[in-house]
């Protein structure tokens, strides 16, 4: 069991010399010993909420993600799965409340920051965007390229050939099908490694067996010690996941965020 | 029901390290047609243009200093009279010339010195001695300067055949005009640099809103503004440089194609560029990419922060 997206873990931190502690128990799948852990939270939301401009979203959110926790996030079209996961990586800034990531307040973060801050969170659009005029294995490695850095070309393939992608390293984006892209989008999110990963409904147009491909890697990056949120409607696919690693629902529903029960 | 998949080692390896090398780019900005070629043929067109008006410049810098220098401390006394009295009227006025202040020296220009003068009009074997023609006195100021007007009337009251010329009178209003030229070819060259930033900022706005998507991509993987600036700024610049240079060369064919203004020497410099001169032209590319990398940073930093 793991202390996540409870109201009381947020009003009462531990701390020590002012630096908050968190104790976590079995964050990592086969490690259920209680440790300490710096840090209140990877994605923390104080009383958040959200308004295009018409009426509010999202309601008086708090919860936090904890450093290698594993969430699905699920509720109906339009409730505003992809408006959480927006402002789980500073696309979009609360209304009301405070978004912290990796402990920094969203609304403190410069231009600079946000982009460094992005670095370190890997994002599956749900409409995967790519730079349609540069191939799929360019694409895939743009998060390294522009951070300065590249792929050993070994890995980079290996990687494609994981996603099923490997025929189509030449291809330019406009040319895939819709799995290929959401495929394509996760290899791109994953690529440098980074300590949070957020999906929206990434398998949505993949058949069973590249879902169950796609969530195997999502439970490896878990398992190395990454934060991952799903966001899906796939019942099937929470079921496979839960049965792999210490996956946790979170349910969106009238404005708000609820932890779903563990019989689902 | 139970999983059987597991990741094949390179992907965790890939996944758990980061030894990467760096690897410049600026492929993220997708090749875009018509404002690749507007920058280009701008800075080429505005380029060749700039090298007409450094001739100019250059030209009329040299007239000017000719005009002002060289004539500055001379001037002239004809004297045209019957034959029998130029000879006296000659030496009466080198007589009123001697006890004035402010001249430091005046000489008769012989025989000789008077064919040079007339040779470009009337050729080398004009029987001087023969023509009526008047005797010119080159008189030389000693810089403290003299009363024209008193010298004037002196002169046409012990030599009714000579006319006091200093020059002045339309030496003055040309050598200001040559400078006033040279002002307006350095204007010029700073319009054609303004109006070259003008439209490589608008070409470079139009990029950048044309390619709003490929920004929001950059800006979601991480990719900082700099970064993105940079990918559209090394572009213009270099289109630009590149622009520059193939107008800068025209220009200067251009300038080279002149016809030759010798014929005229005395009078006219030329409209041309001479000895190290030829070098200047060529500092115009590297300044043209200079002004695209500072229009282009400045467009790009802008519309960055309105893209969100
Ligand atoms: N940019 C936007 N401007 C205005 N309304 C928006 C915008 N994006 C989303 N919405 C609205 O917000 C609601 C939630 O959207 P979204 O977060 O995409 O939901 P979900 O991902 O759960 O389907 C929808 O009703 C949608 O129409
Ligand atoms: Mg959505």
């Amino acid at each position: 069991m793991e202390c996540v997206a409870t109201k009381s873990a947020i009003s009462k931190p531990l701390s020590f010399r002012n630096i908050p502690l968190r104790l976590v128990i079995g964050a990592f799948p086969g490690n259920s010993r209680p440790r300490l852990e710096w840090g209140i939270a990877v994605i923390a939301f104080e009383n958040v909420a959200y308004n295009y401009g018409g009426g509010e979203l999202l309601s008086d959110i708090s919860l936090r993600l904890a450093p290698g926790s594993f969430h699905f996030l699920t509720g109906p079209s339009g409730a505003g799965k992809t408006t959480f996961l927006k402002l789980c990586y500073a696309e979009l800034l609360p209304t009301a409340g405070h978004v912290t990531i990796f402990d920094h307040d969203v609304h403190g973060l410069t231009r600079d920051d946000v982009a460094m801050t992005r670095r370190r969170i890997g994002v599956v659009h749900q409409d995967c965007q790519f730079l349609d005029h540069l191939p799929l294995s360019a694409n895939i490695a743009l998060p390294l390229m522009v951070a300065g850095r590249a792929a050993p070309q070994g890995d980079l393939s290996d990687l494609m050939g994981w996603v099923g992608l490997d025929r189509l390293a030449h291809s330019l984006p406009p040319q895939l099908s819709g799995g290929e892209r959401q495929r394509a989008a996760l290899a791109r999110a994953i690529i440098t490694g980074p300590d949070v990963i957020l999906a929206d409904e990434p398998t949505g147009n993949l058949d069973w067996d590249m879902s169950l491909r796609l969530l195997t890697l999502l439970v490896e990056l878990n398992r190395m010690g990454k934060t991952v949120v799903v966001a899906t409607h796939d019942l099937n696919l929470i079921r496979q996941a839960k049965s792999l690693t210490a996956a946790r629902v979170l349910r969106i529903a009238k404005r708000r965020i609820q932890l779903a029960g563990a019989d689902l | 029901m139970s999983l059987q998949l597991t990741l094949p080692p390179q992907i965790t390896r890939l996944l758990q390290h980061r030894i990467f090398h760096a690897s410049p780019a600026d492929s993220v900005v997708p090749p875009s047609g018509h404002t690749a070629w507007l920058t280009s043929f701008t800075a080429g067109a505005m380029t060749f243009l700039a090298v007409f008006a450094l001739a100019l410049s250059l030209a009329s810098g040299r007239l000017a200093e000719r005009w002002a220098g060289a004539l500055d401390r001379t001037a002239t006394v004809r004297i045209a009279a019957a034959s029998g009295q130029i000879d006296a009227q000659t030496k009466a006025v080198l007589a009123v010339l001697a006890t004035t202040p402010g001249i430091a020296s005046a000489r008769a220009l012989g025989d000789d010195e008077q064919r040079k003068l007339l040779e470009p009009w009337f050729g080398p074997n004009l029987p001087v001695e023969s023509l009526p023609l008047p005797r010119l006195i080159e008189v030389t100021e000693d810089g403290s300067g003299y009363d024209a007007e008193g010298l004037r009337q002196r002169l046409t009251a012990e030599a009714p055949g000579a006319v006091f010329d200093d020059h002045t009178r339309w030496r003055k209003p040309l050598a200001t005009a040559a400078s006033r030229l040279r002002l307006l070819g350095w204007l010029a060259i700073a319009l054609i640099g303004l109006t070259m930033a003008a439209m490589i900022t608008l070409a470079a706005n139009a990029s950048l809103a044309a390619n709003a998507q490929v920004i929001g991509v950059l800006r979601l993987v991480g990719a900082r503004d700099s970064y993105i600036a940079r990918a559209f700024v090394r572009r213009f610049t270099l289109r630009a440089f590149a622009g520059a240079a193939a107008g800068a060369l025209g220009g200067m064919l251009g300038v080279a194609l002149l016809p030759s203004a010798d014929a005229a020497g005395a009078f006219m410099t030329g409209l041309g560029f001479h000895g190290a001169g030829w070098l200047l032209p060529l500092v115009l590319p590297p300044l043209a990419g200079l002004v695209a990398f500072a229009a282009t940073r400045a467009a790009a930093f802008r519309k960055l922060r309105e893209l969100h």
